[in-house]
Order: structure tokens, then sequence, then C-alpha cells
């Protein structure tokens, strides 16, 4: 390393774990999550257009107690995404970039999508069970 | 011209407006055009859904089969893998370091995308068309 006295940028594990981080590497980690789960959408399709049999199949698949699991996975990611999404195009007009209204926006991403992920999978099991 | 005295660029270069990277804005902004597009298509994507979630085949099919949610499916298909290619993009060319595997990464998840949004595009046209069982 070249002997300099200028400060070197801190590496990952100095910084206090904060929300806007989370959020960040939450919205690239739920991408890359709802990425992969676009194929259970196209398997859907295919499955309805392939007849009953191949769709019960599939209905089995995504009732099973993996495919719940996952179901709960892809929808909180969903929707985190789409919170969090929403907030990077208010950002992108250029609002919002406070360091108190950034840290808030962060929680509301965070909150709001634990919140509709709740809400739907209690609308789920209420009108009777999964699948 | 006097705001762009200062300006050592071409004014070529300036209309162009393809930056140091060749490639311009296209790719951010067909990300957020895409976004802004999957906000709508995907709330419709996931009430519908859960008003299906206890349909039997034949009920989920006539539903898929009427004109506005096929429309909207297909709509919600290609836009959603088109969202999906522009983002993983992006993480592969942060993340993948050694030139051709970057390389493959990248043109492997345009195929793969092309070749299930066209999968789901059929998928909805049979239905919708009434054509296959």
């Amino acid at each position: 390393m070249a002997d300099t006295r200028r400060p070197l940028s801190p590496h990952m594990q100095i910084y206090k774990w904060q929300v806007q981080m989370v959020t960040s590497i939450l919205h690239r980690a739920t991408g890359i999550a709802l990425a992969v789960g676009t194929l259970l959408v196209v398997w859907g399709l295919l499955a309805l257009a392939g007849g009953e049999s191949h769709f019960d199949q599939f209905k089995t698949c995504i009732g099973s107690p993996l495919g719940i699991a996952l179901l709960v996975g892809w929808s909180w990611a969903l929707f985190y995404h789409l919170c969090n999404g929403i907030r990077h195009l208010v950002q992108d007009t250029g609002a919002g970039y406070a360091i108190p209204q950034f840290v808030r926006s962060s929680w509301l991403s965070v909150i709001v999508s634990l919140v509709l992920v709740i809400l739907v999978w209690a609308w789920v099991l209420t009108t009777g069970g999964a699948a | 011209m006097s705001a762009n005295a200062k300006d050592l660029r071409h004014p070529l270069k300036r209309a162009r407006g393809l930056g140091s990277a060749q490639s311009g804005v296209g790719h951010w902004w067909t990300q957020r055009i895409t976004a802004a597009a999957l906000i709508l298509l995907g709330v419709w994507f996931v009430i519908t859904v859960l008003s299906l979630l206890h349909a039997d085949y034949a009920t989920a099919k006539a539903a898929v089969a009427k004109p506005w949610n096929a429309l909207l499916l297909i709509l919600f298909i290609v836009t959603m893998f088109w969202h999906a290619v522009l983002g993983l993009q992006v993480v592969i060319e942060d993340y993948v370091h050694t030139r051709w595997k970057e390389v493959v990464l990248l043109v492997a998840i345009k195929f793969l995308a092309v070749l299930c949004a066209l999968a789901g595009v059929l998928a909805v046209l049979r239905i919708a068309l009434g054509v296959g069982p």
C-alpha cells in the first residue's frame, strides 16, 4: 500500500448498521428474488393453459408447506420492492434527500411492506386457508 | 452560447447526449418507466390473484380469458421481464468482475427472459383464444 497520509475509506465492517443501508441492500435482494419469482407466474400460466391436471399439480406445489413459505417470502419481497420502488421514484424527482426525511421514508418502506404482507395473508387465511 | 462558453465538449457530443459510457440515459429511464407501469400492473395482478384464490380450474381459466385480464396479463408479463432484465443487468455489472462471466450472464438472462416472457404470453393467448385443452 502506498505510504500516504490521506484518510482511507473505511471498509464495510466499520459501518454501524443504519436503516438506509438496509433498505438499499434489501431493494436489490428483493429484486433478485422477484426476478426468480417471475418463473412462478409463468409456470402458473403454463399450467392453466396446459389443462386441469397440470393446474392441479401447480396448486399442489404452491399449496405445500415449502410452496406457502416461498409465497410468503415472495409476497413480502413484492410489497417491499413496490414500496421502496415508489420511494426511489419520489427521490428521483430530487425530493426527500434531507437525512431525517431519508431515514423516515426508509422506515416507511419497511413498515408499510410488513403491514401489507400481514394484511394480505390475514385475508388469505380468513377466507378459508391458503391455496 | 454564453452558457456553453466553458464547455470543452463538442456541441455534437452534447446533442447526442450519450455521455462517456456511450449509452446515455436509456437504461435508467426505461427502468423508471417500467417501474411506474409495474406499480399499476403489480397492484392489479395481486388483486386479481387474490380474487381467484380458491377458484377452480374453469373459473381461473375463464378469468384469464376475459379480454381486459388477458391484455393486462400480457402487459404485466412483458413489463415484468423487461424490468427484471434491467435490474439483474445492473447487479451483474456491479458484482461480476470477470469479463467473460459477466458477458455470459448478461446474455443468459436476456435469453431466459425472452424465452419465459414469450412462453407466458403464448400461454395467455392460448387461454384467451380458447386453443388447446
